[in-house]
């Protein structure tokens, strides 16, 4: 009897230890989280105002903002974007309506799958070996290309799933009113997983607004206000790198800025691609 | 059916078929289908080139150094003369780390919120883990440079410098500058940021265990300990290795949270808070600074060694994951 109670008292005070480190770590894991939020917040809103968002980047000591590397960030996102939803919606279709199945499926799905978290230094240095190096000049279009690289493999394995989500009944019902598949897909599945695809492609923006790795030898930076994609092209990540790793006070403040603009943009775009993933299962 | 097939005679044959054209959509058809196979094997081409790239641009430095390019630790610009050994050993030590502070607290965040947080709490500390996991890492790399270090300096380094006696062990492991930056604050900087995306992938494995599964044990009067490490965790144990080992390939080849703190030394690291390097953070350091063709050559072999290290761990990741059946 009392080996039993015993027993049961050595169980109970097991379990009473998990629960304890559970909680414990629970909220270790979040304040240190909300540390980093904290120190983004009050240290990146000191330098936040107007001046960021309509000045380039300063000379030390003197007064600027971060508008070249923004507008130049949102170029070369906006085009990262548009190679990768292409080549992403069309991979992803691939897998899920045509050849998803065969073994060249798998073998594509699972490389897609690795390449999803690949490091991101190495799409760089490819990027700097195809589109960098043989013209002799760093640009933002590289920028754009080795950002779209890692959009691809996020958008082609959404797209895949949405995609498989969706009703075969719907198919078989465009099919037998005499539609080719293709245009089955375009126009019925694609429509009805519509806010399934937006909201991979905004994930994939997610992921690729705050990348700095791949643009340290591709876009590298530019100091002044510049459209043209051709040549070097400022960029927030690259900006914040520089700048933090500078011993000028005034650089350094406006890299938090800059990690705070980027952080936001990741938050909300994120919040955004959840409300339209939530939209999508209700309909 | 084709001609030969119809018997010959004895049978009312209806009117010989129209060759029809076919229909106006068949070429769209086909050129989306071709279109859509295009695309999926423009990702087999993009990683096929990725690592063409990655030979051509190392073969001179593997030339010139063999094998010895992944044992030696002399690291030198100047006389042209390099060896991986350095940062090689500092990616998978930082990883190592990391993920050994990482594991322990991602679980108990997990466990936490599939088994012990009250409902109110389960979906709002759910979503938080989740967007962190999206924050981009360099980030977790400023707050690190400028946060953490000087406390890290203050409250850990110098108490245990200064504890360690001379001749010690604790003495050989705590050797170094006290500025916060090193090998150490690197791992726990990298640890931190594995940790949400860990514990919202673990989160994801514990929920797909059937309820029915849970309750029975619990049902048996099994403690909320004996049903997770008995029962819960056994039941995704594939997936959640998986899962682990996804975390630590992050951690292998994460730039920008470890650069700004490790110190970015070439040697080979000699005591916890030493300076050190990874491969991600050298060639970040040195790639558009590099003048020699040898230096480019050697920082794209360090590259190569980075992808054969992170695809051989990812691609393990992704076999366990789905042999879990899960898709995360």
């Amino acid at each position: 009897m009392s080996a039993s109670a015993a027993k049961v008292a050595r169980r109970r005070l097991t379990n009473v230890v998990f629960e304890a480190f559970c909680v414990v770590v629970t909220v270790v894991a979040l304040a240190a989280l909300a540390a980093i939020l904290w120190s983004l917040l009050s240290k990146g809103i000191v330098g936040l105002n107007l001046d960021t968002f309509t000045l380039s980047t300063p000379a030390p000591g003197s007064r600027g903002g971060l508008a070249n590397a923004i507008v130049g960030s949102i170029m070369m996102c906006l085009l990262a974007m548009v190679m990768s939803v292409v080549v992403g919606v069309l991979a992803g279709t691939w897998l899920a309506e045509y050849g998803g199945r065969s073994a060249y499926g798998s073998v594509v799905r699972f490389l897609n799958d690795v390449l999803l978290s690949a490091p991101s230094i190495l799409v760089g240095l490819f990027v700097y070996e195809i589109l960098v190096a043989p013209f002799h000049s760093f640009s933002g279009f590289a920028g754009s290309v080795a950002l779209a690289l890692l959009a691809v493999p996020v958008i082609t394995r959404t797209t895949e799933d949405v995609l498989s989500l969706q009703a075969a009944t719907l198919r078989e019902a465009g099919v037998a009113l005499g539609a080719p598949l293709s245009y089955v897909i375009r126009t019925i599945i694609w429509r009805s997983a519509r806010s399934g695809l937006l909201t991979g492609a905004l994930l994939a923006f997610a992921r690729i607004s705050g990348e700095t790795a791949p643009l340290l030898f591709t876009a590298l930076n530019n100091q002044f206000f510049s459209l043209d994609l051709r040549g070097q092209t400022a960029n927030l990540p690259i900006v914040i790198y520089n700048f933090a790793l500078s011993a000028q006070e005034d650089w350094q403040r406006l890299a938090w800025t800059g990690a705070l603009l980027i952080a936001a943009t990741v938050l909300a775009v994120t919040v955004v691609a959840r409300i339209v993933a939530k939209e999508q299962r209700r309909s | 059916m084709t001609d030969q097939a119809l018997p010959a005679a004895g049978r009312s044959m209806p009117d010989k078929p129209t060759r029809r054209s076919s229909p106006r959509g068949a070429l769209v058809g086909q050129v989306f289908e071709g279109l859509c196979f295009a695309a999926a094997t423009a990702l087999l081409v993009a990683l096929g080139g990725l690592i063409f790239s990655l030979v051509l641009g190392g073969w001179p430095a593997m030339k010139t150094f063999g094998i010895g390019f992944l044992f030696s630790t002399t690291w030198n610009p100047v006389t042209d003369v390099y060896g991986a050994a350095g940062p090689v050993v500092g990616t998978l030590v930082t990883a190592a780390v990391a993920l050994i502070i990482a594991l322990p607290i991602a679980g108990g965040v997990a466990f936490f919120l599939t088994e012990l947080c009250p409902a109110a709490l389960r979906r709002p500390i759910g979503t938080a883990v989740e967007l962190l996991a999206g924050i981009p890492s360099i980030v977790y790399g400023m707050w690190g440079l400028f946060v953490f270090a000087p406390l890290f300096s203050k409250f850990i380094q110098l108490p245990l410098m200064s504890a360690a006696a001379p001749g010690s062990l604790l003495e050989k492991l705590t050797t170094g500058v006290p500025n916060g930056s090193g090998i150490l604050s690197a791992s726990i900087i990298l640890a931190i940021m594995i940790l949400p995306f860990m514990a919202a992938t673990l989160r994801e494995l514990l929920l797909t265990v059937p309820p029915t599964v849970r309750e029975s044990a619990y049902g048996l009067g099994a403690t909320t300990a004996e049903v997770v490490m008995s029962v819960t965790l056994p039941y995704v144990r594939t997936g959640a290795i998986g899962a682990v080992m996804l975390g630590l390939g992050r951690a292998l080849g994460e730039t920008m949270a470890v650069t700004f703190i490790i110190g970015n030394s070439h040697g080979f690291p000699k005591s916890m808070f030493d300076s050190g390097s990874t491969i991600a953070s050298t060639i970040a350091n040195e790639f558009t600074e590099a003048t020699s063709p040898m230096h480019v050559s050697a920082l794209i072999a360090l590259g190569l060694v980075l992808f054969v290290i992170t695809f051989t761990v990812l691609g393990l990741a992704r076999l366990m994951l789905r042999m879990q059946g899960a898709r995360l």
